[in-house]
C-alpha cells in the first residue's frame, strides 16, 4: 500500500533546484513545452489567416505574449499588428508602458476608444461595470475589428483564469456578430486546428490557453520580460471601497464624503481600469518576491477584478457577446 | 526604475528554462453520465489544493444553490463551468484543468458523458497519455464504458485507470469490485490497452483519491493520485527519425530564408542531411534557431526555425525529413471518428488536414464500420456522428505522412466539411494505399490544352442549377444554339434526358441524387478534357455535390449559373405538371416542397426568369464567357 502522499502547491522552480542531473543531453522543461506550443500556436495563426491582430492589453499576460511572438517570428517581426483597446481609464503607467514597448519593438500598434462611449461619457462610476465594460470594452473591440476587417485575434486568456475559460478552445469560432456558442464548439483535436471561416466570421485565439498564473511568473523571472511596474509592491495613493483597495491614479475618482486617499505599499496582480481593479497590499518588490507571494497566496487573482462579480455567469455571458 | 527595463532580479534566483523540473502528465476522464466525473476532478483539484480560498468560499454558496449534493460541497460545480452545464447538471463540453503535486504537474481534460457529446470526448482523449475512466459500482461495465475506452484505444491511449466510483452504494463490496475489474480487464485485452490499474473509489468523499480508503482495507493498490505520480506512459519520438511539418517560410530580408515548425519526431543537428517531402529536394541544415536562441541541435517538441545550405523549394505543408523515409501518398486506409451531425458521405468532398498539410480529400469506400458493443465490423454505407468506421480516402494531392500508431502528430488528420466548415471526423491514419504507384496515369500526347487550341476556346463546365421548372434546360439550350452559331463546340448534359440513360439506375433519395450528380460532373469532367465546352442543365439541389463538381475540374474552368426563379413562378408555370403531383402527394420526394434546395452562395452568375427573358439571360451568359476570355 502506498503511504500518504502529501501534495503541496506548485512550488516556484527558483525555490526547487532539481537534485539530480538529466541524464540524457537535454530535457525539454514545462517552460519549454509552454512556449513552444504557444510558438506553434502563433505561426499556425499567422500562415491560417488573411489578417490577423494581437490583442494588447499592457498586462502580463500580454508581455508574455508579445515575447513569444518576437520569438516565434525571429530574426522578423511579428507579421501583424498589435490592437490596445483603450478605455481611457487605464493606469496611467500602463499607457507610458505600451507606447515605450511598441516604439522599442518597433512594432504597429493600433489604438481604439468607442467614441461613441466616449461622447454619451460612459463611465465606470455613474453607469455600472457591467454597462460600462459593454460599451467601452466589448463594443469598443466589436467597433476595431469590423473596421480593419481583423479575421483571427490573438489574446493572452488563460485555461486556469475562469471556469468558462477552460471550457474554451484555442482556436475558438466567433460568428459574424462576434459571438461565442460555447454549446456548439469544434471538436480541437491533436495540435490540428480547423481555421476556416465564412466571410464576416472570425477565429479568437488564445496561445496561452494551457499556461497558469505560477506559469506566466516563472517565464517572466526566467526570461527577463519587461512588465508593467504596478505588479510590484510601491507606495500608491489607494481608498477602500467594497473591500478592494482602488487606485487613485488621477483627479477623475470621485471621492465620497471624508474619503481621504491614503499611501500604502500595495501591488497589483492583475490590470486593467484602474476604477475596477483592486490593489493588494504587499511589500513584494521584485520579481522573484512576487513569485514567492504567489505561491503563499490564497486567493485567485481574478478576486482583484470588479466585473467578475457580477453575476455567476458573467464571463461567459460577456464572451458570448463579443468580450475577449 | 525605468519602463523598458526589467525589475531587479537577482541572477542566483533565477531558474533557467532547461533546468528541469516536475514532468507534465495529461490525462482525460471519461466514462457515463453521472459516473461522477466532475466530481473526482473537483476532488483531486480540492485535495491537491489548487483552490484557493476566494473559489472555496464560491464553491460552498454555489453548492448551496446550485448543487445536487444537498448543501454539502459540489465538487462537479468546479469544473462545469458553463451556464448550461450548471443548470442541467451534466458536463457538455470539455474543461480542461491544472494541479500539482510533489512529483508531478497534471493538465485534466474532464469530458462529457453523454452520447451526444461524444466527439468532445475524443477531443479531450487527442492529447492526453492516460485517461481515468469511471464507472458506477452499481452498472459495472455499460455501452458508454465500452464506446469511450474503443475510442481512446483508436487514439492510441495505452495506460487506463479504471475508477470503480460509488463504492459505498454497494457496502464497499470487493467481490463486486473483483468481478467488474475482471470484465473490464477483458475489454482492454480485446482493444490492446496495455497497462490498467483498477481502484474502487468514493469520490465526494475522497476515499482512494488521495488517501487510502480506510472503508475499503480489502484494496491493497495505489491511491489515483499514487498512481498518476509514478505511472511510466513514456513514448519517446525523439528516437524516431526526424520531421519537421513547415509551418511557416520566415522571409524577413533577402538574406533569411528559414524554415519553421515543431519537431513532430526525432532529433536534428546542424551539418544533418536533409529531404523535402513531397518533392524530394535534399540539402543539409546549416543554422538552427531556437526560442533559447542558436543552438547545434534540436528534438521532437521543439518550436524552432531552420535555415537550409541550398536555395531549394520548400512551402507551408512540406515536411523536413531525415532517415528513412516517410509515407508519400495520396491514397490511404484510416480509422474515423464521425463529429458532425450531418452524415459521411461517400464520394463528397471533405478538406482534410494533417500536420500543416491541407488539401481536399473524398471517401472512396467505407470499408466497415465497428458496432461498439461487439466490436464487430459490420457493412455500412454511411457513418452517423459519434460512429466509428474504417475508409479509404483520395486526396487531391500527395500527402507526407506517418501510421498514426507510430507517430501521433504525422499519423492524425481532421475532416472538416468545405460548406459548413464544422469539424466532420477526426481520423487515425491505419496506412498508405500504394495504388497511386501502382496505377500510372496514362501520359497523353495530346492532352486538353492542344485540344483547346484548336477549337479556339477555353473548356469550362457551365453548371446551371436551380428549383424543377426554373428554366434551366430551355437556357442552357439557347446557349447551346448560340454557341454553335459561333462556331464553338459545346455538350448539353440535361439531367431529365441522363436519367434515361446512364443514371436510369437512380431513383430521388438524397444519396441516389448525389450520385446523380457525381456521374454528371464526371462526366463534364470528361468534356472538358476534350477541350469542350460542357453544359450541365441539373436541378443539383446540395451545395456540397455542386462544390464537389467544381473540384473535378480545375480552378476557373467551372461557372455555377443560379437560375434563381422563385419557388412560387415555378410553381406557377409548372411545365411537367410535377409541382400539382407534388402537392397532391403523388410526389413523395420533390426539391422545393419537401425536400431542401440549398440555394449557391456565390455564384459566378444569377438569372432570375422572373425579371429576364430566356434570351437575355443567354445574351447575358455569352458576354460573361467573352468576358472572362473562354470564347
Amino acid at each position: 500500500m502506498t503511504g500518504q502522499i502529501e501534495l503541496v502547491m506548485e512550488a516556484s522552480p527558483a525555490r526547487s533546484a532539481p537534485d539530480e542531473a538529466p541524464a540524457h543531453h537535454r530535457t525539454t522543461s514545462h517552460l519549454q513545452r509552454l512556449e513552444a506550443e504557444s510558438i506553434h500556436i502563433l505561426r499556425e495563426t499567422a500562415a491560417e489567416f488573411r489578417k490577423p491582430v494581437m490583442l494588447y492589453s499592457i498586462g502580463k499576460d500580454s508581455s508574455v505574449l508579445l515575447h513569444l511572438a518576437m520569438k516565434a517570428f525571429h530574426p522578423g517581426k511579428p507579421p501583424f499588428p498589435l490592437l490596445h483597446i483603450d478605455t481611457t481609464w487605464k493606469f496611467r503607467e500602463m499607457i507610458a508602458f505600451r507606447d515605450q514597448r511598441a516604439r522599442e519593438l518597433g512594432l504597429d500598434l493600433l489604438v481604439h476608444t468607442n467614441q461613441d462611449g466616449l461622447s454619451q461619457g460612459i463611465d465606470p462610476f455613474t453607469h455600472g461595470s457591467a454597462r460600462y465594460t459593454d460599451v467601452m470594452k466589448t463594443q469598443a473591440l466589436r467597433q476595431a475589428l469590423d473596421h480593419h476587417g481583423f479575421d483571427a485575434a490573438i489574446g493572452g486568456a488563460r485555461r486556469d483564469e475562469e471556469k468558462s475559460r477552460a471550457k474554451e478552445r484555442i482556436f475558438s469560432h466567433r460568428s459574424t456578430a462576434h459571438r461565442w456558442d460555447p454549446k456548439n464548439q469544434r471538436p480541437e483535436l491533436w495540435s490540428l486546428y480547423n481555421t476556416l471561416l465564412a466571410p464576416g466570421e472570425s477565429m479568437r485565439v488564445f496561445p496561452l490557453s494551457n499556461w497558469t498564473e505560477l506559469d506566466i511568473w516563472d517565464y517572466i523571472l526566467a526570461e527577463n520580460i519587461p512588465i508593467v511596474p504596478l505588479y510590484l509592491a510601491a507606495k500608491r495613493p489607494v481608498v477602500e471601497r467594497d473591500g478592494a483597495l482602488i487606485m487613485v491614479d488621477d483627479g477623475r475618482i470621485p471621492l465620497n464624503p471624508g474619503e481621504q486617499p491614503r499611501w500604502r505599499s500595495v501591488r497589483f496582480r492583475t490590470l486593467g481600469c484602474y476604477p475596477l481593479t483592486g490593489a493588494t497590499s504587499s511589500t513584494a518588490a521584485t520579481l522573484p518576491e512576487i513569485v514567492s507571494e504567489m505561491v503563499a497566496s490564497r486567493t485567485s487573482e481574478r478576486q482583484g477584478r470588479m466585473i467578475d462579480r457580477d453575476s455567476p455567469a458573467s464571463m461567459e455571458r460577456k464572451k458570448a457577446e463579443g468580450y475577449f | 526604475m525605468s519602463y523598458h527595463e526589467a525589475p531587479t532580479i537577482a541572477p542566483v534566483d533565477a531558474p533557467r528554462l532547461d533546468q528541469d523540473d516536475r514532468p507534465t502528465l495529461r490525462f482525460v476522464t471519461c466514462g457515463s453520465v453521472d459516473d461522477g466525473k466532475s466530481t473526482l476532478v473537483g476532488r483531486l483539484l480540492y485535495d491537491s489544493k489548487t483552490l484557493l480560498d476566494d473559489q472555496l468560499d464560491t464553491l460552498a454558496s454555489e453548492s448551496k444553490t446550485a448543487g445536487t449534493t444537498g448543501g454539502d460541497l459540489d465538487f462537479a460545480l468546479l469544473v462545469d463551468g458553463l451556464q448550461a452545464e450548471r443548470e442541467q447538471g451534466i458536463t457538455i463540453d470539455v474543461a480542461y484543468r491544472f494541479f500539482a503535486t510533489k512529483l508531478r504537474r497534471f493538465i485534466v481534460a474532464d469530458t462529457p458523458g453523454h452520447a451526444q457529446y461524444t466527439r468532445n470526448m475524443a477531443t479531450g482523449a487527442s492529447n492526453a497519455d492516460l485517461a481515468v475512466v469511471l464507472v458506477d459500482a452499481r452498472k459495472g461495465i455499460i455501452t458508454q464504458t465500452r464506446r469511450h475506452s474503443h475510442i481512446l484505444s483508436l487514439l492510441g491511449i495505452r495506460h487506463v485507470v479504471l475508477a470503480v466510483n460509488k463504492m459505498d452504494l454497494i457496502e464497499f463490496d470487493g467481490d463486486r469490485f473483483a468481478s467488474i475489474t475482471a470484465e473490464y480487464l477483458t475489454l482492454a485485452g480485446q482493444l490492446g490497452i496495455s497497462q490498467v490499474q483498477c481502484i474502487p473509489v468514493v469520490a465526494p468523499d475522497g476515499d482512494n483519491i488521495v488517501a487510502a480508503s480506510t472503508r475499503m482495507p480489502w484494496y491493497t493498490g495505489p491511491t489515483v493520485t499514487a498512481y498518476l505520480e509514478s505511472v511510466d506512459v513514456a513514448g519517446d519520438v525523439s528516437q524516431r527519425p526526424f520531421r519537421l511539418p513547415v509551418q511557416w517560410v520566415n522571409r524577413p530580408h533577402a538574406d533569411f530564408r528559414g524554415f519553421c515548425g515543431r519537431i513532430a519526431s526525432g532529433t536534428i543537428a546542424t551539418g544533418d542531411a536533409i529531404r523535402v517531402q513531397p518533392s524530394g529536394h535534399h540539402a543539409h541544415v546549416a543554422r538552427i534557431l531556437t526560442p533559447a536562441g542558436e543552438c547545434d541541435r534540436a528534438a521532437a517538441g521543439e518550436s524552432i526555425t531552420l535555415t537550409l545550405t541550398d536555395e531549394i523549394d520548400v512551402s507551408r505543408g512540406d515536411v523536413l525529413t531525415a532517415g528513412p523515409a516517410p509515407l508519400v501518398s495520396d491514397q490511404l486506409a484510416a480509422h474515423l471518428v464521425w463529429f458532425d451531425d450531418e452524415a459521411m458521405v461517400v464520394g463528397r468532398r471533405y478538406v482534410l488536414k494533417c500536420g500543416t498539410a491541407s488539401t481536399g480529400a473524398m471517401i472512396t469506400t467505407l470499408k466497415h464500420r465497428i458496432a461498439i458493443d461487439t466490436m464487430a465490423q459490420e457493412s455500412a454505407i454511411t457513418l452517423d456522428v459519434n460512429q466509428i468506421g474504417y475508409v479509404h480516402l483520395k486526396l487531391e494531392r500527395a500527402l507526407v505522412f506517418e501510421a498514426y500508431r507510430d507517430d501521433r502528430d504525422m499519423g492524425s488528420f481532421i475532416l472538416v466539411d468545405p460548406i459548413s466548415h464544422r469539424t466532420a471526423a477526426a481520423g487515425m491514419i491505419d496506412l498508405s494505399l500504394r495504388g497511386a504507384a501502382n496505377i500510372h496515369w496514362q501520359r497523353l500526347a495530346v492532352d486538353k490544352s492542344v485540344r483547346a487550341r484548336l477549337k479556339q476556346q477555353r473548356p469550362c463546365v457551365l453548371w446551371f442549377t436551380g428549383l424543377s421548372g426554373a428554366g434551366k434546360s430551355t437556357i442552357a439550350d439557347l446557349v447551346d444554339r448560340r454557341l454553335a452559331e459561333l462556331g464553338r463546340h459545346a455538350a448539353l448534359l440535361d439531367g431529365d434526358n441522363l436519367r434515361h440513360g446512364i443514371n436510369r439506375d437512380l431513383g430521388f433519395s438524397s444519396v441516389e441524387r448525389m450520385e446523380n450528380v457525381r456521374r454528371v460532373a464526371e462526366i463534364a469532367a470528361l468534356f472538358v478534357d476534350a477541350g469542350m465546352i460542357a453544359l450541365v442543365a441539373l436541378i443539383s439541389p446540395f451545395r456540397s455535390e455542386r462544390e464537389t463538381a467544381r473540384h473535378r475540374v480545375e480552378a476557373g474552368e467551372f461557372i455555377e449559373i443560379h437560375v434563381a426563379t422563385p419557388l412560387a413562378e415555378c410553381e406557377r408555370r409548372d411545365p411537367k405538371g410535377l409541382y400539382r403531383k407534388a402537392r397532391a402527394g403523388e410526389l413523395p420526394v420533390f426539391t422545393g416542397i419537401d425536400h431542401p434546395y440549398e440555394a449557391p452562395q456565390t455564384p459566378e452568375i444569377t438569372i432570375d426568369t422572373s425579371e429576364l427573358s430566356s434570351e437575355a439571360a443567354c445574351e447575358r451568359i455569352i458576354r460573361y464567357l467573352r468576358e472572362h476570355h473562354y470564347l
